[in-house]
C-alpha cells in the first residue's frame, strides 16, 4: 500500500517548486509583519494580556499557526492545479497507490509549512520571545503535527475538487473561523459556553496552546493533551483524506 | 468467460455509463503484440473513455479487459508497469526541467537512480531535446512538450504504448517527426501502440482500425479492406443541373448518388474507364469530372453516414452536444 518512492516523488517535486517560485517565501515575512507591527501595536494599549506578556508576545503563537495554516492549506491547492492542467493523470496512471500520492502530499506540505514556520520564528527575538534550544526542540514535533494534520484538512476538501472557486470558499468558510476559535487571538478562557464549546472542538486551539507552551512556557490545556488531540486528529484526517482521495471513479 | 489473452490488449464487452449516459458501449476487440492498432472516431464517440478504462484510471461498469495479460480492474498496478500513455492534454510539470520532469517518471515507476539517468539521456536523445534538458517545459513549443511526453512515457520501456490523440493541434511537419519516431520503436522494440485519433491521415499509419461511433465499433479491419468495403472509385461530377442529373446518372447506372455543394458523388468500379461513358451519355452537361480512390473518410461515411470532419468541434460544442445526448436518453 505505502510505496516510498511514491511518496518521495510526490516530496521532492513540491519541494523543488517552493524553491523555485520565491513569491510563496514572502508570505511568510509580509504576514507577520502585518499582525506584528500593525495589529499587535495597534491593539497592544487595548489588551492586557495574563502573566505578564505583552499582547504582541500573546499572539506570536498564533502568528506562526496562521503561517501554518495558510501554507499547508496552500499546499493541497495544489491537487486542484495539477488536476486541472494534468500533471495529476501523470500521477495517477503510475504504478503507486493513491495512498502514497496522498501520504506524499500531506508530508510535502507539513515540509513547506515548517520550513515558512521556521522564517516566521526569526521575528520572535523582535517581540521579545527567547528562542532556547529546549523551545525549537519542542516545536518542532508540534509544528510538524499541526501542519500534516492541517494539509490532510485541505487533502480532504481537494480531494474531489475540480474548481479553484469552490476550494476557496469552503477553505475560507473553514479557514477563517478556525483561526478566530483557536485562542490564537484572545485567550480561550472565560468565555459565554457556546465560544468555549466551538474553541474546544477545534483542533487549531490545541496547536496553538502547544506553540504557546513551547515558545512562552504560558498554556490553558496540558501539553500532552494538546499533542495527543492533534496526533489523534492529524490520524483521523488523514485517513478521511486517503478514503475520499482513493475511492475509484 | 475466460479471455487473459493471447495478445497485448484484449478487451471484452466493455461498457461505461456516466450518469446513465452510456459512453462506451460493449465494445470488443484484441491487439497482437506488435501491432499498432487505432481507434478512429469523432469526438465525444468513446474513445478517451475506451482508453480510460484501459490504462486503469476508469472502471469498467461491464465487461472486461486485459492488458499484457493482466486485469485492469483486479490487477491495475501490473498493467500500469506494463504500459507507457501519452494523453490527449499535456501532463507535463511545466515549472520542472525536461529533466526532472523525466527523473520524476522514473521515480514512480521504480527505476533506480543510475538507470534513471541512463534513461533519461537516452530517451531525450530519442526525441531531439537533449540540448534542452535543463530548460523549463513552460518554454518549450507544443511540438516538443508532445516530444518529452513521448520520451517520458517510453522511459521505463513499456510494452504497450497508449496514445491519446498523439498529434492533436500539431503542424503537419511535428506530425511527421512524431510518426516516424513512433514508426521506429515498433520496429525496433517490437512496441504495441494503440492510439485514438480523428485523423485519416493518422489512421493510414495503423495496421488495423476500429471505427467508433456513439461508443461502438462499427467496422473493424487493416486500412486496405476498409477502403475496399467502399467498392471501387469515387467519381465526383459538376453539371449544370446537379438535381436532375443526380436522377439520371443513379437510374442508369444503378448507384447510389449523394450531392452536396461540391456536385455530385458515387461509386463505380474502374472509375478511369467509367468517365469517358459517362461524358458520352450526358453530351454538353458534365462540366468537370474528379476521380480518387477511397479514403478513409468515405469509409467512415459509409458506415456512419457522416463525415467525420462535420464532427470536429469546438469542447464548448462537445459539451452542449453531450448535455444534449444526455437529456434526450433521460
Amino acid at each position: 500500500m505505502i510505496d516510498f518512492d511514491g511518496i518521495a516523488m510526490i516530496w521532492l517535486r513540491d519541494l523543488i517548486r517552493f524553491f523555485r517560485e520565491r513569491s510563496q517565501l514572502l508570505g511568510s515575512i509580509s504576514r507577520p509583519v502585518l499582525w506584528l507591527l500593525v495589529l499587535g501595536t495597534g491593539l497592544r494599549p487595548t489588551f492586557r494580556a495574563a502573566g505578564g506578556l505583552s499582547y504582541t508576545q500573546f499572539i506570536f503563537p498564533g502568528i506562526i499557526a496562521m503561517t501554518l495554516i495558510f501554507t499547508s492549506i496552500q499546499s493541497a491547492i495544489s491537487i486542484i492545479w495539477d488536476r486541472e492542467f494534468g500533471f495529476l493523470k501523470e500521477v495517477l496512471v503510475a504504478p503507486v497507490s493513491r495512498v502514497s500520492v496522498a501520504v506524499g502530499k500531506a508530508l510535502s506540505g507539513a515540509t513547506l509549512s515548517m520550513i515558512q514556520g521556521a522564517i516566521t520564528l526569526l521575528f520572535a527575538p523582535l517581540v521579545g520571545v527567547k528562542l532556547s534550544l529546549a523551545a525549537i526542540a519542542a516545536l518542532v514535533p508540534v509544528m510538524f503535527v499541526l501542519s500534516f494534520a492541517l494539509t490532510g484538512i485541505g487533502i480532504l476538501i481537494a480531494a474531489r475538487m475540480t474548481s479553484f472557486e469552490g476550494f476557496g470558499t469552503i477553505s475560507n468558510f473553514l479557514v477563517m473561523p478556525m483561526y478566530f476559535l483557536s485562542g490564537a487571538i484572545f485567550p480561550p478562557t472565560g468565555l459565554p459556553a457556546w465560544l468555549t464549546a466551538l474553541i474546544r472542538i477545534n483542533p487549531l486551539t490545541y496547536g496553538v496552546d502547544a506553540l504557546r507552551t513551547a515558545l512562552l512556557h504560558k498554556h490553558y490545556f496540558p501539553l500532552s493533551f494538546d499533542l495527543g488531540f492533534l496526533v489523534g486528529f492529524a490520524a483521523l484526517i488523514t485517513g478521511i483524506a486517503v478514503v475520499m482521495f482513493t475511492r475509484p471513479e | 468467460m475466460v479471455l487473459r489473452g493471447n495478445g497485448a490488449i484484449v478487451a471484452a464487452g466493455l461498457t461505461r455509463f456516466f450518469d446513465g449516459f452510456r459512453a462506451v458501449r460493449g465494445v470488443s476487440f484484441g491487439v497482437q503484440e506488435g501491432e499498432i492498432f487505432g481507434f478512429l472516431g469523432p469526438n465525444g464517440a468513446g474513445k478517451t473513455t475506451t482508453i480510460r478504462m484501459l490504462c486503469t484510471l476508469l472502471r469498467p461498469s461491464a465487461g472486461e479487459a486485459y492488458v499484457n495479460g493482466f486485469n485492469v480492474v483486479t490487477q491495475p498496478m501490473q498493467v500500469r508497469r506494463s504500459i507507457g500513455i501519452i494523453f490527449q492534454d499535456p501532463s507535463l510539470d511545466d515549472r520542472l526541467t525536461a529533466e526532472e520532469n523525466l527523473n520524476l517518471h522514473g521515480m514512480i515507476y521504480h527505476l533506480p537512480r543510475k538507470t534513471r539517468r541512463e534513461r533519461i539521456a537516452e530517451v531525450l536523445h530519442m526525441v531531439d531535446l537533449a540540448d534542452r534538458r535543463r530548460d523549463l517545459v513552460r518554454n518549450f513549443s507544443g511540438g516538443m512538450k508532445r516530444r518529452l511526453e513521448i520520451a517520458r512515457g517510453l522511459m521505463h520501456l513499456p510494452k504497450v504504448l497508449f496514445l491519446d490523440e498523439p498529434t492533436l493541434g500539431l503542424d503537419p511537419q511535428t506530425r511527421s517527426h512524431i510518426w516516424d519516431y513512433l514508426l521506429r520503436l515498433r520496429q525496433e522494440r517490437g512496441l504495441t501502440i494503440f492510439l485514438t485519433t480523428h485523423y485519416m491521415e493518422e489512421a493510414e499509419h495503423c495496421d488495423r482500425i476500429a471505427i467508433i461511433d456513439h461508443g461502438q465499433i462499427i467496422a473493424l479491419d487493416t486500412p486496405d479492406r476498409l477502403k475496399q468495403q467502399v467498392g471501387g472509385d469515387i467519381i465526383t461530377v459538376r453539371t449544370q443541373d446537379d438535381e436532375a442529373l443526380e436522377r439520371e446518372i443513379g437510374e442508369r447506372y444503378q448507384v447510389t448518388v449523394r450531392r452536396d455543394a461540391a456536385g455530385l458523388h458515387f461509386e463505380v468500379e474502374d472509375g478511369a474507364a467509367f468517365i469517358p461513358r459517362l461524358v458520352q451519355s450526358f453530351p454538353g452537361r458534365v462540366q468537370a469530372v474528379n476521380l480518387r480512390r477511397p479514403t478513409l473518410d468515405d469509409v467512415f461515411l459509409k458506415v456512419t453516414g457522416r463525415e467525420i470532419r462535420e464532427e470536429i468541434a469546438s469542447s464548448k460544442d462537445m459539451l452542449r452536444a453531450a448535455a444534449r445526448r444526455r437529456g434526450r436518453i433521460r
